[in-house]
């Protein structure tokens, strides 16, 4: 787990960082063009869901790796986050009303907005009941509300139910043309530069201190009068909005949304970037979404049964190494695990 | 009234499938501090070898211990294998390898028995149905059901409040260390203790089998109505098991019953069916945020 006082302590790392963040924005920059000369156009859209999914595993981290909740429910923010941008666009086709209102829209300034405010009131609610627990009643309580808006979906037959709403057209922005696939995979970049941004202000904030206080020792926190319970009901639903803005995202690139992104192996596969990536830190959790992602496809290429390497790959991991991929390479450098 | 009666012993027989993977589950949790996701497997693995079994010999007192024997077997490997390496580390980890276990188990299920759910006969000797009070028929199987796991959870109790096993299993969720330092050897006791969670999964996949169809993903969905009733009844307490337990299986089984039926007077008819599948669906979880509310340890927590 990377402390916070590191950053001061090792200055020429520090250097070496920037450059490497620096180096990797640039080719993601121009990612788009790579493919065109490698002739993989596929790689565009599986950089863009990899993107799309490290904004949704960094918001959990920031709930998970900060401020040590364990939610098991993420999806279900991530979920509704689609579900706002099906909904809206599907009254904008058909020019039904909802709630009585002129409501449909496809305008991504507004769609991702909306979708980001609804996640975050679920968030707040579900959180707001789910935070009287902890440990391991707070795992098995996010997974029980998230498994519970899951079948609300499912029975919502005006929206699909089971089968899902199709968006047909992406949503539009004024200027640009979203439906191009690689407009669509800078403008998911740009926001998750944002986000990313966003994040590392909160860590380094005094709210983020004292999520990482919380998460050393919530009693200690208490202790010096931080009512704790706000803190953790704040950082729960920022968490909440990340997973709805990818959500929306998701909705926007697959052009798709159904309960399948609400179901809790959608949660686990967002525990399992985390993880992969590092627990805590900053970027970690993209290079989890990366490596998940690419290693998914690879191995459903090879066979389709990829669950079964995949599985004992999982259990191997958490075993033997600490601390995701760093621990992985820790191990296989023989470093010492610090 | 024979409506209700029926759909009363209805919601008997889920909640004692629910006690029977509760049980297990929260005396994992109690004693070792462990979460295993993965205890839905065992129900599944005891399910699918009850079914092949009866497929291949056709005799239901064959396939009966063999679905628990290899819940059981599954269950010690995955102690001895994985489950033991966790016991120190944070409950993060835990839920990951066991998710990482739950991939495994299901993909090879599906390599091992396909996509198709697989049926089970009810046997012979169970099949049919008795007048229970002059008022309701039900299905001998389902009763037998009710009765075994009755049975069981008596058998549980007995076990926990009056046999030496059980002192040490109380004493265990009471104090590990002190347990550890008084000389029990206690890397066997949990052996035997995830051994015995696992058998009680295997016990409740085995007798669902017949009465649903044997799937996979069959795990999952009953782990997260287990998660509830543990949630419900207060982790670590076998007791607050058999009352979540109880209190979910029958709000979920009456909500089934009676919600349509109520919301048909509102609206259309397939309107109110899809309306009423989803609130039943989401009714239990609403029982457990009521029940958080007013008891955030649940109702019968395990100290104090």
């Amino acid at each position: 787990m990377d402390d916070p006082l590191k950053k001061t302590m090792a200055p020429r790392k520090n250097v070496r960082s920037v450059l490497l963040v620096a180096l990797a924005l640039v080719i993601l920059a121009v990612l788009p063009q790579l493919a065109q000369m490698f002739e993989q156009p596929a790689m565009v859209s599986l950089a863009t869901r990899i993107i799309i999914l490290a904004i949704a595993a960094a918001s959990l981290n920031l709930a998970l790796g900060y401020c040590g909740l364990v939610s098991f429910g993420h999806a279900a923010w991530y979920g509704i986050g689609g579900y706002v941008v099906g909904i809206l666009y599907n009254h904008y086709v058909s020019g039904d009303p909802l709630f009585g209102l002129p409501l449909g829209t496809d305008q991504m300034l507004i769609t991702l907005p909306v979708a980001i405010l609804v996640s975050g009131l679920f968030a707040a609610v579900f959180g707001a009941l789910s935070l009287r627990t902890s440990g391991v009643q707070f795992i098995m309580i996010t997974l029980a509300f998230a498994q519970m808006i899951f079948f609300f979906f499912v029975a919502l037959k005006a929206y699909g139910g089971d089968d899902g709403l199709i968006v047909r057209r992406r949503n539009s922005l004024p200027l640009i043309d979203t439906r191009d696939g690689a407009t669509f995979y800078w403008i998911c970049l740009v926001i998750a530069i944002a986000w990313f941004a966003l994040l590392r202000r909160i860590v380094a904030s005094r709210f983020g201190a004292v999520l990482s206080g919380v998460r050393q020792s919530e009693r200690r926190m208490a202790a010096i009068g931080i009512s704790t319970y706000r803190y953790k009901l704040a950082v729960f639903v920022i968490s909440g909005m990340g997973a709805g803005l990818a959500g929306a995202l998701m909705a926007n690139h697959a052009r798709f949304v159904s309960p399948d992104m609400l179901h809790w192996t959608q949660s686990g596969e967002f525990m399992i970037m985390v993880i992969l990536g590092g627990v805590g830190t900053l970027l970690g959790p993209a290079a989890g979404a990366a490596v998940l992602i690419l290693l998914e496809s690879q191995l459903a290429a090879f066979t389709e049964h990829w669950q079964v390497i995949l599985g004992p790959l999982l259990v191997l991991m958490i075993l033997f190494t600490r601390g995701g991929l760093s621990g992985l390479w820790k191990l296989l450098r023989g470093g010492s695990n610090g | 009234m024979s409506l209700f009666m029926e759909q009363a012993l209805n919601g008997v027989q889920l909640g004692v499938t629910l006690f029977l993977l509760a049980a297990g589950l929260t005396l994992i949790f109690g004693i070792m501090g462990v979460i295993n996701l993965a205890h839905g497997s065992l129900y599944m693995i005891g399910a699918y070898a009850m079914a092949a079994v009866a497929a291949k010999t056709g005799s239901f007192l064959l396939a009966f211990p063999a679905g628990l024997i290899a819940a059981g077997i599954v269950g010690v490997a995955m102690e001895y294998l994985v489950v033991r390496r966790l016991y120190a580390r944070d409950h993060l980890d835990q839920v990951l390898a066991t998710f990482g276990l739950i991939l495994f188990f299901n993909q090879l299920t599906t390599i091992l028995f396909g996509r198709q759910p697989l049926f089970v006969e009810i046997p012979d000797f169970l099949e049919g149905s008795v007048m229970i009070g002059g008022v309701v028929r039900y299905p001998v199987y389902r009763l037998a059901m009710i009765a075994v796991g009755l049975a069981t959870a008596i058998g549980l109790y007995v076990l926990i409040a009056r046999t030496r096993l059980g002192m040490l299993i109380r004493a265990g969720a009471t104090n590990r260390e002190m347990v550890r330092a008084l000389g029990v050897d206690i890397r066997l006791l949990y052996t035997l203790l995830f051994g015995v969670g696992a058998m009680l999964a295997g016990l409740a996949g085995v007798m669902a089998g017949p009465i649903l169809s044997v799937q996979v993903g069959m795990g999952e969905q009953v782990l997260i109505l287990t998660f509830v009733v543990v949630v419900i009844g207060g982790i670590g307490s076998v007791r607050g098991a058999f009352i979540g337990a109880l209190a979910v299986g029958m709000v979920d089984t009456m909500l089934r019953a009676y919600l349509p039926g109520v919301l048909r007077q509102l609206m259309a008819g397939p309107d109110a069916d899809a309306l009423a599948a989803g609130l039943s669906a989401m009714g239990v979880y609403m029982l457990m945020a009521i029940v958080l509310l007013v008891k955030p340890q649940g109702l019968a927590p395990a100290h104090g």
